[in-house]
């Protein structure tokens, strides 16, 4: 029988406030234990919670990002359960009402094998503003376990899709897609090493053409691409495995475990919990007025789409060098500042998705730790459209840049890279050229095309590289023909 | 001098007749001589309360002077108070020192009042006879044998025994009103909203209220005036104008619109109770006032409705005593989940564990529509009650408790009798309306108040008709024979 796999996924983000969603404390990673946790975040007697309209503004970004619904009124809601990191005994999130409503983001999925990149519509349920709970530390102290409240009331957006993926490749490509939305409007650090960005993966399958979906496991916390396309992988293996074993799969959370790339259940649904949602009588409903978002929408980036169309049609870009250029800001900035500092856009596009994408991949650097910069590299393209350089002199002005060997010019003088585009010392070459290459002039006369090309070869060996070969080309075939 | 008005204490004061130190030495020796014997106040520490009144004169002395500054006060002890033990009247937070302050606490603080002790009072504000308190039970000053009230039963006592020029309560179905009532005093629970939550541990949070309790309206409006106004750290808290509590006190009552709702004087009210209130009545249409027939049809559904909705916050605000972070934990335990079930079964008493469970019960899936929902929606009902009522009349008057203060141990058994002592409280709290209860008489030895409820953000009006009918009657200047 052919399977299906249905994939829909809960994301976390921890949203970049200064402060904490109901209290002042700070929200910065790695201080010392307990140090950012204060009376609110502790939940002493007495305490109550008034919310951080910042992390609002962040509710609304993601919103308007996706073109989303943003309710005018939203309601807070108390979840409630006992765990030694849950000072209040209830985390305080969004349940029937959220903030942000249903939405779509376009996913482009990448070639794998014989089968073609594409681009997919996935839905967006809901997205709710909620608290992030503390942490327990095991081991500190030996035979005891001790609570951390720093991330107690981190902000978080936790970003809900409709079950609309069809396999490991799409989910991923999803969560890298919204990976770099949060990230690009400004949101969420990203830093998945940190616990910023969290997911929770539910895997059902089903007989291909079945409408029904099948029973669904949910994944808990992948924290890695790479994690989410090996659980995806083996979870989906494990159903269909299972029911062809005459199985059946049973509603259950599942842990993976990188070591041995299993997943595991951890609780079963008989042992859910009952969570008691009810509105949380200490806040107010979270009202967003049109002037609100207006206000956000202001400050608002330009958006990947926008961007993107923008790209194909003012600089005449294909529909996937412009889909590359805009998959992260960063990239999206440089490249919008070499355009900017004058460079032709698609020698400009050609040079970041192609030598300085290869290079910072060999040196595992993001683009913007390159040591080449925009405008850098921008005097480089000027100096290759002027003809002072050829192409491949340019990759090594590149690397000279790189290793932070001084300015474009300069390297091109002291390394003698200067292109010779004189067409009397260009034929004088071609002249030495073909005297010494009596046999491939023979047989590019006798029709093999293939002796031309290495006729220029000779002749920019001859120059030490430093031929204009548009030249080189034109002399020649002057010359034979 | 113990039964003088906040405002011949602060004259006391100003004209240096007596020093703070002095007027709170005053109150301490009663307090030792008396507390011991009534259980009124659970946490007492003198160098502190001394060392308050201390700063008092000194500011008294520089000529910074607000009304309140150098008078010795109450806390509840449900009021966050940094530096003192702030138990809630658990066994949960016995051991459990307040690292800072409520808002309710700093108010005080700024005007430089000075804090004689926290008040005894029913186990996180749950009950109506003091008799839930980790701490024991309250006596009533005018009958040891009889109960002040709850929930807040230590500062009733301590009011009603002039054992602090003046308290604070919180009212969350009652707890103000009905203790006044039974004690003989003046209290108000203002509209929810005015007196910021922060500090104050929260029992059920759309209801809970903190105000002043008193011996007159007078001295009542000079508490408001410290205890309201607008704090950020409370998201229910009203960002209105700061207002003078005292400004209508001596206007006439003659045009006044007093509603009588017929579902307070009906069966279930004590008889004589309700001649007392009577009798006020006709006090008032000696002072001009006219009187309207009135209904609130939905007054029975809100003793059902405030035990769904009171216990599933409460279930919910109660789950951070865990044993976790503060407060008591079970000794030993063999994994999490026992130390949770241990401490929490050792750390609440019986009325807190019936609500919690009561709470969790009703938030449950499944339960929820049929309980919780319908409650809210009632709640509406019940609130709507009242916007009809206010179109007829400028304040509703009635009983503030249907009898005069029971045996104490009459009703321990017996929680839906205990629950119905609420019944003429409870809607305001519901609907977030002020209500007062004001010493109107006695019956068999025993005070009787009569309850005002107003508008909303009505107390300076509410405060005004008390005033005017305690200027022509001194029921509210009684006090307990003996306690002299």
């Amino acid at each position: 029988m052919e399977w299906e796999v249905v994939i829909g996924l809960e994301t976390h983000t921890q949203l970049q406030t200064k402060t904490k969603i109901f209290s002042g404390a700070s929200t910065a990673f790695g201080a010392e234990p307990n140090t950012q946790a204060c009376e609110v975040s502790i939940a002493l007697p007495g305490v109550l919670p008034v919310l951080n309209r910042e992390a609002v503004n962040c509710a609304i970004k993601f919103g308007l990002a996706i073109n989303a619904e943003i309710a005018p009124r939203s309601v807070f809601a108390r979840k409630n359960y006992f765990y030694p990191d849950l000072p209040k005994g209830y985390q305080i999130s969004q349940f029937e009402l959220p903030v942000v409503g249903k939405g779509a983001v376009t996913i482009q999925v990448p070639a794998v094998g014989k089968n073609a990149a594409y681009e997919k519509v996935i839905n967006i349920t809901r997205a709710h503003l909620e608290e992030d709970a503390g942490k327990s530390v095991h081991g500190a102290v030996e035979g005891m376990s001790g609570i951390d409240l720093n991330r107690a009331g981190t902000p978080l957006l936790e970003i809900v899709t409709e079950p609309d993926m069809r396999s490991a490749a799409e989910a991923v490509a999803y969560a890298k897609k919204l990976h770099e939305l949060v990230q690009w409007i400004g949101i969420c650090d990203g830093n998945m090493q940190e616990g910023s960005f969290r997911c929770d993966v539910n895997v059902s399958v089903r007989p291909k053409g079945q409408k029904e979906f099948g029973t669904r496991r949910e994944i808990k916390n992948l924290n890695s691409f790479k994690f989410m396309t090996q659980a995806i992988e083996y979870e989906t293996r494990w159903q269909i495995e299972t029911l062809e074993d005459g199985g059946t799969i049973q509603q259950a959370t599942v842990l993976f475990n990188p070591d041995t790339g299993e997943t595991r259940a951890m609780r079963s649904k008989e042992e859910a919990n009952d969570y008691r949602y009810f509105p949380d009588p200490d806040l107010l409903p979270l009202e967003v007025t049109e002037a609100d978002k207006a206000r956000v929408k202001a400050q608002m980036p330009e958006l990947p789409e926008a961007m993107k169309a923008r790209f194909e049609s003012e600089y005449g870009l294909t529909s996937y060098d412009a889909a590359t250029l805009t998959a992260s800001r960063e990239v999206a900035d440089y490249f919008m500042s070499t355009v900017e500092a004058g460079a032709e856009a698609k020698p400009a596009a050609n040079w970041i998705m192609g030598v300085l994408s290869a290079k910072l991949n060999a040196e595992e650097k993001t683009i913007a730790q390159s040591p080449v910069s925009a405008v850098q590299l921008t005097s480089l393209l000027k100096r290759i459209a002027d003809n002072t350089i050829s192409n491949n002199a340019a990759k090594q002005v590149f690397e000279a840049l790189w290793n932070n060997d001084g300015e474009v010019d300069a390297i091109i003088a002291t390394k003698g890279l200067k292109q010779e585009s004189d067409s009397g010392a260009i034929e004088a070459i071609i002249d030495e050229v073909l005297k010494a290459n009596p046999a491939m002039v023979e047989e590019f006369k006798a029709g093999k095309e293939k002796a031309f090309n290495a006729l220029v070869g000779q002749a920019m060996k001859a120059s030490k590289g430093k031929a204009n070969p548009a030249q080189v080309n034109e002399i020649l075939k002057k010359k034979l023909s | 001098m113990i039964n003088s008005s906040l405002k011949q204490f602060s004259q006391m004061l100003a004209k240096k007749e007596i020093s703070s130190v002095e007027l709170t030495q005053v109150f301490l020796n009663r307090i030792d001589s008396l507390n011991p014997n009534i259980n009124a106040y659970i946490a007492l520490d003198h160098a502190k309360t001394l060392a308050q009144a201390k700063a008092a004169d000194a500011r008294i002395a520089a000529g910074n002077v607000a009304p309140l500054t150098g008078i010795p006060i109450a806390q509840k002890d449900i009021f966050c108070a940094k530096g003192w033990q702030t138990t809630c009247g658990s066994k949960m937070l016995a051991n459990f020192i307040a690292p800072y302050d409520a808002h309710v606490i700093t108010q005080f603080d700024n005007v430089g009042a000075v804090n004689l002790g926290k008040t005894n009072m029913d186990e996180f504000a749950m009950g109506s006879s003091n008799e839930t308190s980790y701490f024991g039970s309250v006596k009533n000053p005018w009958d040891f044998d009889r109960v002040p009230g709850g929930s807040s039963g230590g500062s009733a006592a301590a009011v009603a025994a002039r054992l602090c020029a003046a308290a604070t309560g919180t009212d969350t179905g009652g707890s103000i009103r009905q203790p006044a009532s039974l004690c003989g005093f003046t209290g108000l629970k203002p509209t929810y909203g005015v007196v910021s939550r922060y500090g104050m541990i929260a029992f059920a949070s759309s209801l809970d209220q903190a105000g002043p309790m008193a011996k007159s309206a007078e001295d009542c409006a000079l508490m408001m005036n410290v205890m309201a106004g607008f704090d950020e750290r409370d998201s229910t808290s009203l960002n209105r104008e700061k207002e003078d509590y005292t400004r209508d006190l001596n206007k006439p009552l003659a045009g006044l619109k007093i509603g009588l709702p017929k579902e307070y004087f009906a069966e279930g009210l004590d008889a004589s109770v309700g001649k007392v209130v009577m009798d006020a009545i006709a006090e008032y249409k000696k002072l001009g006032a006219t009187i309207v027939d009135i209904s609130l049809p939905n007054t029975g559904l809100s003793i059902p409705v405030y035990y769904v909705l009171a216990p599933a916050e409460a279930s919910s605000n109660l789950s951070r005593y865990d044993g976790v972070r503060y407060g008591h934990r079970a000794a030993e335990y063999t994994d999490l989940n026992d130390m949770y079930s241990k401490t929490r079964a050792e750390g609440f008493g019986a009325e807190v564990k019936r609500r919690i469970l009561i709470g969790t019960y009703v938030l449950s899936a499944g339960y929820y529509d049929a309980y919780y929902l319908k409650a809210q929606q009632i709640r509406r009902l019940i609130a709507q009650d009242f916007v009809e009522a206010f179109k007829q009349c400028d304040v509703i008057m009635g009983p503030a408790a249907p009898s005069t203060a029971f045996k104490a141990g009459e009703k321990v058994d017996d929680p839906v009798a205990m629950y119905l002592q609420d019944i003429y409280t409870i809607s305001t709290n519901l609907a977030g309306l002020p209500g007062m209860s004001v010493p109107a008489g006695f019956s068999n030895g025993l005070p009787v108040g009569l309850q005002i409820i107003g508008n909303y953000f009505d107390e300076a009006r509410m405060l005004n008709v008390a005033h005017q009918y305690q200027q022509v009657t001194d029921w509210h200047v009684q006090m307990p024979e003996g306690l002299a």
